[in-house]
């Protein structure tokens, strides 16, 4: 089923993507949307229901006012309009993984609507225009048992409705114009700056590997000029921030090969393979796919005061966007520097090494190179690496003070990473600390240029760059705990 | 956007019936145990209501909004604080099938999320 793709090249010089993302953002309050059912993650099976998350007969819902003021703070962090009344929406459908037959949500009364937000890609600015945030809730975990593990060619599903209920905010962009061949990174840096906006609103974990934030990537091209757009495909599980990038890639070469051959985009919902990269082909899909959306008469409007809204507005964190800018300023990072920092998702915890003591440059150096060195050779995010920020700001502060050198720091994070301790904990057990006894130190100068004599001739001439091969001899027999320029100055001083 | 459906028992017929049979059917796909005597009694209760529904429908025209709420309430709200729920076997109590601690459910076709 391997499609046929079209080079990324030709792609572009035939044809303007429109991009468009649903992001599902499930909040993180203490109980469900419309009942008091806790709402923890990887609780055992059905432990978290009650009969109105189960869909009974004769419960009611009732909304969480929490919820509630979540999704009006992201509405408002997204510069959207905040509807001044709306109601709830039944969409009906007949899949086990809801009891009630129906999902609640919101339909052509969205709680915010008509926003934006801007990305930064490569240094451009790019305006992603936001269609509408809504309030939902999540549906039940359903387990498929059969030969295949999937859905086709199951025998039966398991249903698990611990997730049933659980607040989620819909987010859909209109269509992203105008990004060509940065179409795939805009696609990223819209869900990674909305990613960063929710953590700083606190209203989410945001963690893309548990679910709590989902993304489903539409993408459609039409011919260069074109004014109207061509056929979407909506493409779901896109759940990592490189899948998303690599999705929206996917998809545009695999359209760009059908339609340059004269064929038509089959409108559909496609799967992501994270393993493959590749997308496969689902549901078929119609706009006039009817769920017989009907208001809630089960829930009263939700009619938010004004006095709220501009309540809730005064007190949203500073925009992402404006905080990197007032960061950059205060560290005096380049913009590639501040763009590696935030690409590689580290500005957190840069500003907390810096918080800690450490220089902006030092805790970028240490994250971005030795750190990031690290995470990647584990397949892992920075932040789970298991290093605070704190002791890396420790470990700097020893580099200034001249207990290690940078070659012995490296080793303090192998026992950081190994659990052996704080960096003090692990100096002494492993005895990292540069040798400071002079008597040590001149005898290893002396065994050097006892051992390299014609290199101890040209420094002797006066070629002062060749000191680089004995210091090194010196380091080696000091096994890398001495000062590299204290060992330069004695050489210099025997040979001078 | 699909065009939203609030009068989803489609046209309004003068005589709308529904057939002894298809309360049964009805019956069966809510898992609700009728007996014979009680199809008797219901089927005839509901063309009542079906009657009443077909006159109100009657009534309504483009330029009346569809009533959604009959109180003009809004902001029913509760606090976010967890109340006591079911139990697992209480959950699964009322479930034809049940394996793992889940429900168990007939294969889907055609459904792919
Ligand atoms: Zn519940």
């Amino acid at each position: 089923m391997t499609a046929t793709l079209l080079s990324y090249d030709d792609v572009l010089a035939q044809f303007d993507p429109a991009l468009g993302l649903e992001v599902h953002v499930e909040l993180n309050t203490a109980t469900k949307m419309f009942c008091g059912c806790p709402t923890v993650f990887g609780a055992e099976p059905n432990t978290q229901t009650c009969p109105t998350c189960l869909g009974l007969p004769g419960s009611m819902p009732v909304v969480n006012a929490k919820a509630v003021e979540s999704a009006i703070r992201i509405g408002l962090a997204l510069n959207c309009q905040i509807a001044e009344w709306c109601r709830f929406a039944r969409k009906n459908y007949f899949y086990p993984d809801m009891p009630k037959n129906f999902q609640t949500s919101q339909y052509d009364e969205p709680i915010a609507f008509d926003g934006y937000t801007e990305v930064e890609v490569d240094g451009e600015l790019y305006r992603v225009g936001i269609e509408r945030a809504h309030m939902e809730e999540d549906t039940g975990k359903s387990t498929h048992i059969g030969t295949t593990g999937r859905i086709h060619g199951a025998d039966y599903s398991l249903v698990d409705y611990n997730r049933a209920g659980i607040p989620l905010i819909e987010i859909v962009t209109k269509p992203v114009l105008g990004t060509g061949a940065k179409a795939p990174e805009v696609a990223r840096a819209y869900v990674a700056q909305l990613r960063e906006l929710l953590l700083g609103l606190g209203v989410s974990d945001v963690r893309m590997e548990q679910g709590s934030l989902r993304c489903d990537v539409n993408l459609s091209l039409a011919p260069k000029g074109a004014d109207r757009l061509g056929i979407r495909t909506e493409t779901k599980n896109v759940n990592s921030l490189r899948s998303v990038e690599r999705a929206t890639r996917y998809e545009m070469q695999r359209h760009a090969a059908v339609l340059a051959e004269g064929g038509k985009v089959l409108q559909e919902t496609r799967h992501w393979h994270e393993d493959t990269g590749i997308t496969t082909s689902g549901r078929e899909k119609s706009d006039a796919e009817d769920y017989r959306y009907f208001p809630e008469p089960d829930l009263v409007p939700v009619a938010p005061s004004r006095d709220w809204v501009e309540q809730l507005r005064a007190e949203l964190p500073e925009p992402p966007h404006e905080k990197r800018a007032r960061l950059q300023a205060e560290w005096g990072f380049s913009d590639l520097e501040m763009r590696d920092t935030a690409g590689a998702g580290a500005l957190g915890l840069v500003a907390e090494t810096i918080a800690a003591g450490a220089s902006p440059q030092t805790a970028r150096k240490w994250w971005l190179g030795e750190l990031a060195r690290r995470a990647n050779e584990s397949e892992i995010d920075l932040g789970s690496l298991g290093v605070a920020p704190a002791d890396v700001a420790r470990v700097q502060s020893l580099v200034d003070e001249g207990t290690l050198n940078d070659k012995l720091a490296r080793q303090v994070f192998d026992g950081l990473l190994d659990g052996e301790g704080t960096p003090d904990e692990i100096v002494a057990a492993r005895g990292l600390a540069i040798v400071s006894d002079e008597g040590a130190l001149s005898a290893a100068v002396d065994h050097a240029i006892a051992a390299h004599p014609d290199v101890a001739d040209k420094i002797r001439d006066g070629k002062v760059a060749a000191a680089g091969a004995l210091i090194g001899a010196v380091m080696k027999e000091m096994r890398g705990q001495a000062d590299a320029n204290r060992v330069r100055e004695l050489i210099l001083e025997k040979l001078g | 956007m699909p065009e939203t459906s609030e009068h989803a028992g489609g046209p309004a017929s003068d005589h709308p019936t529904i057939s002894r049979d298809e309360v049964a059917h009805l019956a069966d796909l809510a898992r609700i145990d009728l007996s014979e005597a009680e199809l008797d009694h219901l089927a005839p209760q509901l063309n009542v209501i079906l009657e009443s529904i077909a006159s109100i429908q009657g009534v309504a025209s483009a330029d009346v909004p569809p009533t959604s709420h009959p109180l003009p309430l809004t902001n029913v709200y509760r606090d976010d604080v967890e109340r006591p729920g079911l139990t697992a076997a209480e959950a699964l109590s009322g479930a034809p099938e049940e394996e793992q601690q889940r429900f168990k459910v007939p294969r889907i076709l055609g459904y792919d999320q």
